[in-house]
């Protein structure tokens, strides 16, 4: 009983409600997370197929296992210069939520890295440097064993201009 | 041991409602002035069924409804009473009255008791005050569901005597008993005096007679309830226990009813509509699982075959290795035809309705028309039957207001009074063809081009041909009745049409004779799942072209290659210029060469128009399974949608009409494209 009860007090202690589990990626030196609870699967980079019509970083679409889930290149999508993949690409594969629902999508990042917990106290507020499209996906900034982690919205930034959802379906 | 009787109510609904369906156009029929002993017979049967099972599942109001009608149609069946229009527009309102009372029990939500009793009441005056035959049916022993709310008595003595022959129609006394027993406390005596000698017994045969006396605060309805399925195979008598009754002391005579004088508490359960509102469940022909049973079969047989070569294999079993994997491939395509024929439901669902509709509409707007329907046995998806009902809805609508004349106007410009419209529907190579035609004043092809140029849609100096201007009553808001009634005119119907059936895959194109009516034809895919499609390779990429868009595919002949102002490119095919485009162009992709001869010309249609796709490479047909990109993404000009290779690759599938779009909108050509179009890609 008394083993039972510290025991509880122990995991509450560790994750409290305000502490997050970021899953973080490299892409191009910098440190991003992103929720760890919408991430669905991590996948290694495959050839996709690729989409008409559509903006430089989409990059196509991928199959999986029946789905069809259009990953988005991230470097493209912050304007950042395009890498070929590598033996640590890696394509991490999240749930976006929208107005109307849900629906999967799936990120190219240079290599995944790691999970850390930041508490929503340490997560200081981006600066505001410039109105980009980029730095309103920005969620935050945590420092993490003395380096920056941006943490990003993904329904933010994957949900807006091209990547919008339709309002209607007409 | 009770049986949970809820697990049948979904199938009670679906089969009342199919009932009242019949109820509806037996009706019709009769309106139409053919009293036909047959179809009065059907609308009972529908009426009865529906009684008989509102009362297995308790439900009162219904059961007490249904009886007011079945006594008036059993009246009219026995030639006891005429049948008028009123009492067919009278019974008609009743069948709507009861789909709501239905699909509100099913819903399980609140029935609308004021217009269930005022309705009630209607037929109840009908039924009472105007039987012209015999004054009042001299009311039956059998007061199962009396209509008027019967005081709730102390008790009952029921007189129980089955005919002979009530046992093999399956209806067991003891079951009826037990049910009793659940309303109060009953006791049992059984009536013996008929039971033959042993030898003569004939074991399916009821001898016995009962004799029961039932306490408790239990209501007529209740009691007569539980004799519903057999009122027509005895004799019942119900007669209330006067008020400080004294038990009848029964002595427990040996009966074949173990339950006989056991007091048991009435567990009155009264069940909650728990039932999920729609099950979204289908009704299948036998024929088709009987199909799927025996494509099953062969598949086993293939399997097991395929299984006995692996053990000891040598080249010599090659052959029939292949043979074997030969008729696999058959079995799998069989087996998968067999299983999207069970989604496939003959039109006559989506046509159903519309006799009624016609029936009230043309009454409404003082019309005489005259539907005929054919090829209501065509079949078609589940998915795109639900889809395909709103559209037909606004087509007949706009067909009853706009399209044909009143009595007086048709015998004017020399056209019988009566209008016909007709709905046909046929199968047309991979797709369904609807056909909604009517005989009335046709579009007006002066007056939509008024308004087209009044509202900006067409420029004044352009004169578009006639298809073209029928394809603007499509547009969003055009509209050009003058005034707005109450069943169309608003400008909102035409483009939900378009809109619908585009998103179907489909088509719909309009023609008409100036004065002599208007066909438009609705051309859909027959299924949404699967297509049988042309791999086609372009650049790198692969493509899947609909295998029913395809026209021809014929190697490029560069000298007859014609370039128009520059811009657009046309090929000469035989006797046409048909507008050429290089598929790698539209969707951006490297594609190799110029338009050599090495390319391939894959000649693509949709509603009616062509273009040449210059594509690399051919590879072979199959069938694919087709899914969705809105789902993760969202739509794709000249994209229907994406499926997967057997390589686990995704493959997109083109859109030929998209297609279309996209070639127009890029400039690229100018002819043969329509500018209604080009105003629909842009809005």
């Amino acid at each position: 009983m008394d083993i039972a009860q510290t025991l509880g007090t122990d995991t509450a202690s560790i994750v409290t409600s305000d502490t997050r589990q970021y899953l973080s990626f490299f892409l191009a030196d910098a440190e991003y997370g992103v929720d760890i609870l919408r991430v669905q699967e991590i996948k290694g980079w495959e050839t996709v197929t690729a989409l008409p019509n559509t903006p430089e970083y989409v990059q196509g679409v991928m199959n999986l296992r029946g789905a069809i889930v259009p990953i988005i290149d991230l470097r493209q999508r912050f304007h950042m210069e395009r890498l070929d993949p590598g033996p640590t690409t890696a394509v991490i594969v999240l749930k976006v939520i929208h107005d109307y629902g849900s629906r999967i999508m799936g990120v190219v990042v240079d290599a995944v890295s790691d999970v850390h917990d930041v508490t929503d106290a340490e997560l200081r507020a981006a600066p505001e440097c410039g109105s980009t499209a980029s730095s309103e996906c920005v969620k935050g900034l945590a420092t993490v064993n003395g380096q920056m982690l941006i943490i990003l919205d993904i329904d933010q930034l994957l949900n807006t201009g091209e990547l919008a959802v339709a309002t209607s379906h007409t | 041991m009770a049986i949970d009787i809820t697990q049948f109510r979904q199938v009670f609904f679906e089969e009342s409602l199919e009932g009242l369906d019949a109820m509806e156009s037996g009706l019709l029929q009769l309106a139409e002035g053919t009293p036909a002993e047959e179809t009065i017979n059907t609308i009972f049967r529908a009426a009865h069924t529906i009684k008989g099972g509102g009362g297995t599942f308790g439900f009162q109001e219904l059961t007490s409804f249904t009886h007011v009608l079945e006594s008036l149609l059993d009246e009219m069946r026995s030639g006891r009473r005429l049948v008028t229009q009123e009492a067919i527009s009278l019974l008609l309102q009743a069948v709507d009255v009861l789909r709501s009372m239905l699909v509100a029990l099913q819903a399980g939500t609140e029935i609308d008791q004021t217009q269930v009793t005022e309705f009630q009441t209607q037929l109840e005056a009908l039924w009472h005050g105007t039987a012209e035959v015999t004054p009042h049916p001299s009311a039956p022993v059998k007061t199962a569901g009396d209509p008027v709310r019967s005081p709730v008595s102390v008790g009952w003595h029921i007189t129980f005597q089955p005919c002979p022959t009530m046992l093999q129609t399956g209806n067991d006394p003891l079951r009826m008993f037990r049910e009793l027993e659940t309303l109060g406390t009953l006791t049992v005596q059984v009536d013996m005096t008929r039971l033959p000698a042993f030898a003569d017994l004939a074991p399916e045969t009821c001898y016995l007679s009962w004799e029961l006396t039932l306490h408790g605060a239990v209501s007529r309805e209740q009691v007569s309830a539980v004799f519903e399925w057999v009122e027509d195979d005895c004799a019942l008598s119900l007669t209330p226990l006067s008020v400080p009754q004294v038990p009848e002391d029964v002595p427990s005579l040996p009966s074949p009813e173990p339950a006989a004088g056991v007091e048991r508490r009435a567990g009155v359960e009264r069940r909650q509509s728990t039932a999920a509102a729609d099950m979204n469940s289908i009704r299948v022909n036998i024929a088709k699982i009987d199909a799927l049973i025996n494509t099953v079969g062969e598949l086993v047989i293939t399997q097991a075959m395929l299984s006995q070569l692996r053990d000891g294999f040598d080249m010599r079993h090659l052959d029939k290795l292949r043979d074997g994997l030969d008729q696999l491939e058959r079995n799998t395509r069989e087996l998968q035809e067999s299983v999207m024929s069970i989604r496939m439901l003959p039109i006559s669902f989506a046509f159903n309705r519309f006799p009624r509709l016609v029936h009230d509409l043309s009454q409404q707007l003082g019309k005489k028309v005259q539907l005929t329907i054919s090829g209501e046995q065509t079949e078609l998806d589940k998915t795109v039957m639900e889809k395909i009902g709103d559209p037909l809805l606004h087509l007949v609508r706009n067909a009853l207001d706009h399209g044909i004349e009143s009595p007086a106007r048709r015998s004017e410009v020399g056209k019988p009074e009566t209008g016909c419209l007709h709905l046909h529907a046929y199968h047309q190579g991979g797709a369904i063809v609807i056909e909604v035609s009517d005989d009335g004043t046709g579009l007006n092809r002066d007056k939509i081009l008024r308004k087209a140029r009044e509202q900006g849609l067409v420029g004044e100096d352009e004169t578009p041909s006639d298809e073209q201007i029928y394809a603007l009553i499509f547009q969003a808001g055009f509209s050009t009745a003058e005034t707005i009634s109450e069943i169309s005119g608003r400008g909102v119907g035409m483009d939900v049409v378009w809109s619908n059936i585009k998103d179907l895959g489909g088509t719909i194109a309009v023609f008409s004779e100036g004065g002599n009516g208007t066909t438009f034809t609705i051309r859909l895919p027959l299924t949404l799942a699967t297509l049988d499609g042309q791999l086609v390779r372009v650049g790198g990429e692969t493509y899947i072209v609909p295998l029913v868009a395809i026209v021809e595919s014929v190697q490029i002949d560069t000298t007859l290659i014609h370039t128009v102002a520059g811009q657009s490119t046309l090929y000469k095919l035989r006797d046409d210029y048909l507008p050429i485009v290089r598929l790698g162009d539209l969707f951006c992709v490297q594609q190799a060469g110029g338009a050599g001869s090495e390319d391939l010309l894959m000649v693509v249609e949709s509603a009616g128009r062509k273009i040449g796709l210059i594509v690399d490479e051919l590879h072979g047909q199959q069938q694919v399974v087709i899914k969705s990109l809105e789902t993760n993404f969202r739509r794709i000009e000249g994209v229907s949608g994406a499926t997967i290779l057997g390589d686990g690759m995704v493959a997109l599938i083109l859109d030929i009409a998209g297609l279309l779009r996209l070639a127009q909108y890029r400039g690229g050509m100018s002819i043969e494209l329509q500018r209604g179009e080009t105003a629909r890609y842009a809005a």
